[in-house]
């Protein structure tokens, strides 16, 4: 077997916060340091990626110190959470942006798709945009020219191909786009999570085709995924990222596995409450856990999660109410208040601490989901605001293969049940 | 570069450490399809868009030559009146307005490409060319009003002297779009990392323009004149206005001088250019 790609060392750095603020002097700092032969001042002072905590410096390392080896034909599924740092590692395996240290060795031709349709134009129609698409991806126009019929067909979009892409349907241009990605010719194949879009057949469909990439052609292939059916199904090996280090290399079960089990801090935000004492109310604690699981485990859209808030109410108060609001990536999904149900909190809140229990609805998608926590008093204005003080991402974990998996989208999931006459 | 003694054979180190002169041409000529591509984007989409959409190309630079012509015919009497004076102006503003819109649109290349950028790998040199070649066709649009309006000119027996000079005219128009392309790419690195400098480049390009021979002669400048030559554009503009109208005062030598300075700038412009696109990313 040989190696067909190798990274040693790869190290990358990001700067946070604004970008653009005081770079001249950063700059300067390091010419100066490179006049006199001296390392970057910056690169010392990075820390690892975590963000739960707040960190010292600007700078944080996305990725630090990997080290991996790709045999030819074997496919390699990436796995971690959200902000683990596999983003990092396709870009840089793209070549969409240079690691910070380190260097990344490799055989052939590398073609990623991080993203499917890139460049597609609406006013375009699907033949112009396919030999855009192609073209971009690093197909020439022969080539392009060869594999037109097996592209189109394989969307099976043949009826609109002369049709700008502004007018087909959704599924349509996915299927169109991944279509000419998916008869690129390379050695190295990076696909990341491209497979979350589309319905199923065209999923399975797909998930077929780039078996028959590894396993037939002799491609390599890296893949990104949050669904480990897919993931089972299409490697071999699996690599588990966390905080931007690599936590678990090794058969793809055991990959799994061990992210199932899932073994770092959940991903809460939380806001450093006590710093604003109050003498009305204030809150010792907020979390959130899944029923019948270990504090650590990742949320499956399955679970029942349950929020706890822990407040204190320093002297007996009239009117006064809680409330949170559940944002998904942003948009407010719905709010909450604790006097609905108990109607004599608003009456008299009597001074002590409090401890609520609520139990979120089971409707969640796969996504990141954020709180805001706020008191007030009505028609006096309010207490206190926390906005996105803890954050938690919701994913679809599902073991048994992509038939079940969740791909309908939308904001949220229900069972409605279609009662039949 | 970290070298590792391997005996493998590498196709390629994705590394950190590139030198100022690791420009891969082989790869560019590879992608020579995607500039096509891109170029007939630009072409399809322009003219799917709006019936008015090419009628643009002809109304901008109609109503800035008229604008030009009330403010230095008119007022300031620069030069003589009529219909020459207008073709003096447009021939100035046609090439012109290539130069500067090549300028500009290179300069913020990866601010406005940057969602294509962080998404796949190509080599990034193929946008700033494509973008060069897609300016020809409003180009060519406005040259042909003008050569419109000069034959008018020339068979109503206004002054207007055609010579051979202007069958150098598809080699000024490589100079300019090449200058363009040059100062662009050197721009480009700085709008991306100080993001300011696109507010204050668009400034400088209108100023760079009362620096060059665009709507009135060189000899204008009087006693600044030699200063004037110092412009790569002033030999451009001079030979390009005396090959079609046989006015002006052009000397072969400012036109060597000319090609001297814009391939020095394309040089320049290619190198940082190079240094720039591999980790622009990371900025924008």
């Amino acid at each position: 077997m040989s190696i067909v790609l190798k990274a040693e060392n790869v190290s990358k750095q990001y700067r946070l916060g604004e970008v653009g603020t005081g770079t001249i002097s950063h700059d300067l700092n390091r010419w100066w340091a490179r006049v006199r032969g001296k390392d970057d001042p910056f690169l010392k002072i990075g820390e690892t990626n975590d963000r739960t905590s707040q960190g010292e410096s600007d700078y944080v390392w996305a990725l630090r110190d990997i080290n991996f080896e790709v045999e030819r034909g074997q496919a390699v599924g990436i796995i971690g959470r959200n902000g683990a740092g596999k983003s990092t590692l396709l870009k840089l395996l793209s070549k969409v942006t240079k690691p910070t240290t380190g260097n990344i060795q490799y055989k052939g031709r590398i073609a990623s798709l991080l993203e499917v349709g890139t460049g597609f134009h609406p006013e375009m129609t699907g033949r112009e945009n396919i030999y855009l698409n192609g073209a971009i991806l690093g197909m020439t126009r022969k080539e392009i020219t060869r594999k037109f019929d097996e592209i189109v067909d394989f969307a099976g979009v043949e009826r609109y191909i002369d049709t700008p892409v502004k007018r087909y349907s959704s599924g349509m241009y996915v299927r169109l786009a991944f279509s000419v990605a998916a008869h690129l010719e390379s050695e190295i194949l990076i696909v990341d999570e491209v497979l979350a879009v589309g319905d199923a057949e065209f999923q399975k469909k797909c998930l077929g085709k780039m078996g028959d990439v590894t396993k037939g052609e002799g491609r390599t292939v890296l893949f990104v995924s949050h669904n480990m059916g897919s993931i089972r199904k299409l490697c071999d090996k699996g690599i588990m990222l966390n905080n931007g280090t690599i936590q678990g290399m090794g058969e793809i079960e055991e990959i799994t596995n061990l992210y199932l089990k899932g073994n770092s801090d959940q991903t809460l935000r939380l806001v450093n409450f006590k710093s604003r004492n109050s003498s009305t109310i204030s809150i010792n604690s907020l979390s959130i856990a899944a029923e019948g699981k270990e504090k650590n485990d990742i949320f499956d859209i399955t679970d029942s999660l349950v929020l706890r808030i822990s407040y204190e109410v320093h002297r007996d108060m009239k009117g006064t109410n809680i409330s949170f609001a559940l944002n998904k990536e942003g948009i407010l999904l719905f709010r909450s208040w604790d006097i609905d149900k108990n109607p004599e909190l608003f009456l008299n809140r009597k001074k002590g601490s409090y401890k609520a229990k609520i139990k979120l609805p089971s409707f969640l998608t796969p996504g990141n989901y954020t709180i805001n926590l706020s008191a007030g008093r009505t028609n006096i204005g309010p207490i206190f605001k926390y906005e996105d003080c803890l954050s938690f991402d919701v994913e679809n974990v599902i073991i048994d293969g992509s038939a079940t998996s969740f791909t309908r989208g939308g904001m949220i999931r229900t069972d409605l049940v279609w009662e039949l006459n | 570069m970290q070298h590792h003694p391997t005996k493998e054979n590498w196709t390629e180190t994705i590394g950190r450490e590139t030198g100022l002169f690791s420009l891969n041409f082989r790869e560019v000529w590879r992608y020579r399809d995607l500039v096509y591509m891109f170029v007939k984007r630009d072409f399809v989409t322009f003219y799917k868009q709006t019936i008015l959409g090419p009628l643009w190309f002809i109304i901008q630079p109609v109503l800035s030559t008229l604008m030009f012509y009330f403010v230095f015919v008119v007022l300031a009497k620069t030069q003589g009146k009529g219909l020459e004076a207008m073709l003096f102006i447009l021939c100035g503003q046609v090439i012109w307005t290539y130069f500067s819109d090549t300028l500009n649109k290179v300069s913020t290349v990866f601010t406005s490409n940057a969602h294509m950028f962080g998404k796949v790998y190509f080599p990034r040199l193929i946008m700033p060319l494509s973008i060069t070649v897609s300016g020809l066709m409003k180009f060519f649009v406005q040259f042909i009003i003008f050569i419109t309006l000069l034959l008018i000119a020339y068979f109503r027996g206004a002054e207007v002297r055609p010579n051979w000079w202007l069958l150098l005219f598809p080699f000024l128009v490589l100079l300019m779009g090449t200058l363009g392309l040059g100062l662009g790419m050197i721009f480009s690195s700085l709008t991306t990392k100080y993001k300011d400098l696109t507010f204050l480049l668009s400034f400088g390009i209108s100023l760079y323009m009362y620096a060059t021979p665009v709507v009135f002669p060189l000899s204008t400048y009087g006693k600044y004149q030699k200063y004037a030559e110092l412009n790569p554009l002033s030999g451009i503009f001079e030979c390009f206005r005396y090959g079609f109208l046989g006015k002006g005062d052009f000397e072969p030598v400012m036109l060597i001088y000319s090609t001297v300075s814009v391939l020095v700038i394309l040089v320049l412009g290619t190198l940082i250019f190079n240094k720039v696109e591999k980790s622009f990313m990371d900025t924008v």
